[in-house]
């Protein structure tokens, strides 16, 4: 199995397998002829079906040209894809990691087939005030970012020689500071509405890149007209303090608790993942607390047990959900 | 020496028609983004797809479509003698180029412009055929890395000893010095991508040993399909759609 390199006991296996086989008793028999391979011929009704992404004509037949799953959008005949690396749709939010500071941008590696481009003059400067963007701001963009950082954009667009466009048009936006860096498959991470959380009992944040980077770090408490917050409307004088989340104003020092937690969360992702379950917040949240519940050392998380309990949980959860329909 | 007995066996017991037990394995190499590892009897082979990515050399870039790149390798511990190979001997870059244009002519290149498709081969254990498990290999690890691909190239060698047609070559089939026919098809599109012999064959003879070879590529189809259409539908399962 993918990304599981963990030695299961007899009994161990065996709840896995059992986990599994319910899962797959679960998906509708009926998705199942919706999966299709390689060339394999994709019946339409007629002429008139538009060919979207991952078909391909060959002669009189529709057929695919990647592994996935048909959908249908009334005429629209589309493939999609069960993994492939991560594709950029305008309005994404996305965590990607600064590789190279170029004259007037920064260069961004996100999991696309190239690297991102997030220009000095699409992004919030530090001190807030809409202005040109002059010479000096060019020389002090190290001062922003620099090489290695962790960075949270929007995606802005593809420019006309189709390379990509990432936007920072708000403090939410930025360098991302004291957390963890988790990398798994752009798959398992679903377009929501909301993509940044803040766990108010953990005190953690959490962002889920549509890019498959996932952060999970301290909370930092974001000073924007923009984004409501309620942690900013109990200490009205803290909110003028600091411009960009992380800055130096700030203590310099995360409790060890809270450490332990945004390892406990980045584990229960590790671990999400690793069993190619889909990655949300409720989902997450419900594998930190059954390692809560069990009395689990964070390191033991990412034990075989572990993955077994969380893959049977998963199956309950799903026909729980499923006899409610 | 004598390949084929008069019962009709060859040396490792098959019937002359008779492929090598396929066995094939697919996400391997966890950090790729597509992986495969692939056995033709004895021989094992493992592929790792990295990319679409971005180019690495500026000036190879292409604006209108994607750099397919392949590096071809054999383990030291790959043959019976242990040898140190040295990366870019002759018979390695002749692979490697061979692989490398047999999946550019399937991959829909257009599709991923300005990027660039690694694939790293390696032959783990080698017996005869390793040229066409590499490029089964490939196949199921660019499938795997859901890259767009025309149809899923297969490839299979055939050979002619003792004035028999036969399939899938072996170690020492293939160094007893006769005709070793491997061929690359696009099965579905029944098309040829690959084609290499190094002996010389009369006319006639050739057409039935390509045959073969062919009807070699059309097995290796039905198991590599069948497999991953298995792995699509664990990852479905997994992703949870339709529940």
């Amino acid at each position: 199995m993918r990304g599981i390199q963990l030695s299961f006991s007899n009994t161990q296996k065996l709840r896995l397998e059992k986990a599994l086989a319910q899962l797959e008793s679960l998906s509708s028999k009926l998705n199942s002829n919706a999966t299709v391979i390689v060339a394999d011929k994709i019946p339409v009704d007629e002429d008139a079906a538009l060919k979207g992404h991952g078909t391909l004509e060959m002669g009189n037949d529709v057929v695919a040209s990647v592994c996935g799953v048909v959908e249908r959008v009334n005429k629209l005949v589309y493939v999609r894809p069960l993994r492939a690396r991560y594709k950029p749709e305008i309005g994404d939010i996305i965590v990607g990691r600064v590789i190279e500071v170029a004259p007037k941008r920064w260069r961004l590696e996100i999991n696309f087939s190239q690297d991102a481009v997030l220009m000095l003059s699409s992004m919030n400067l530090p001190d807030g005030i809409q202005r040109r963007r002059t010479a000096v701001d060019e020389l002090n963009m190290r001062s922003i970012f620099v090489e290695n950082d962790v960075i949270c954009a929007e995606v802005r667009g593809f420019q006309h020689d189709g390379s990509l466009h990432l936007q920072a048009r708000s403090q939410k936006y930025g360098k991302l500071e004291r957390g963890k860096l988790l990398k798994i498959p752009p798959y398992l991470v679903k377009r929501r509405k909301q993509h940044f959380h803040h766990l108010d009992q953990y005190g953690v944040d959490l962002i889920f890149g549509c890019n498959g980077l996932i952060w999970v770090g301290e909370h930092v408490d974001v000073k924007d007209a923009m984004v409501e917050d309620q942690v900013n409307k109990s200490d009205p004088q803290n909110t003028h303090s600091s411009s960009l989340p992380g800055s130096s104003e700030e203590p310099t020092d995360t409790p060890l608790e809270r450490r332990q937690y945004i390892c406990r969360i980045a584990n229960a992702i590790t671990v999400f993942s690793a069993l190619g379950f889909m990655v949300n917040l409720d989902s997450v949240m419900e594998t930190v607390t059954l390692s809560l519940s069990l009395n689990l050392g964070v390191h033991e998380m990412l034990e075989a047990e572990f993955h077994v309990r969380v893959a049977e949980q998963e199956a309950e959860q799903r026909s729980t959900s499923k006899r409610r329909k | 020496m004598e390949y084929v007995n008069p019962e009709g066996l060859r040396l490792d017991g098959r019937r002359p028609m008779e492929m090598r037990q396929l066995r094939a394995e697919i996400g391997v190499v966890s950090r790729a983004d597509g992986s495969a590892s692939f056995e033709m009897g004895n021989t094992k082979v493992i592929a790792a797809v990295y990319g679409p990515r971005e180019v690495q050399n500026r000036s190879q870039q292409m604006n209108d479509q994607a750099l397919v790149r392949c590096e071809y390798s054999m383990a030291n511990f790959s043959t019976g003698d242990r040898r140190r190979k040295t990366k870019g001997d002759r018979r390695s870059t002749e692979i490697s180029l061979v692989i490398r244009q047999t999946m550019e002519a399937c991959i829909l290149t257009h599709l991923m412009p300005r990027s660039q498709i690694d694939i790293y081969v390696q032959v783990l254990q080698a017996d005869g055929g390793t040229r066409s498990a590499c490029i089964n290999a490939a196949t199921l690890a660019l499938a795997d890395a859901g890259i767009p691909m025309r149809d899923l190239v297969t490839s299979c060698s055939a050979g002619y000893l003792n004035s028999t047609p036969l399939l899938d070559l072996n170690y020492l089939e293939d160094s007893a010095g006769g005709a070793d026919v491997t061929v690359g098809i696009l099965p579905k599109l029944d098309k040829v991508t690959l084609l290499q012999m190094d002996a010389k064959l009369p006319m006639d003879i050739f057409e039935n040993v390509m045959q073969l070879a062919v009807e070699g590529c059309k097995a290796v189809e039905s198991h590599i399909r069948e497999i991953l259409l298995e792995n699509a539908q664990t990852l479905v399962i997994r992703q949870g759609y339709g529940s």
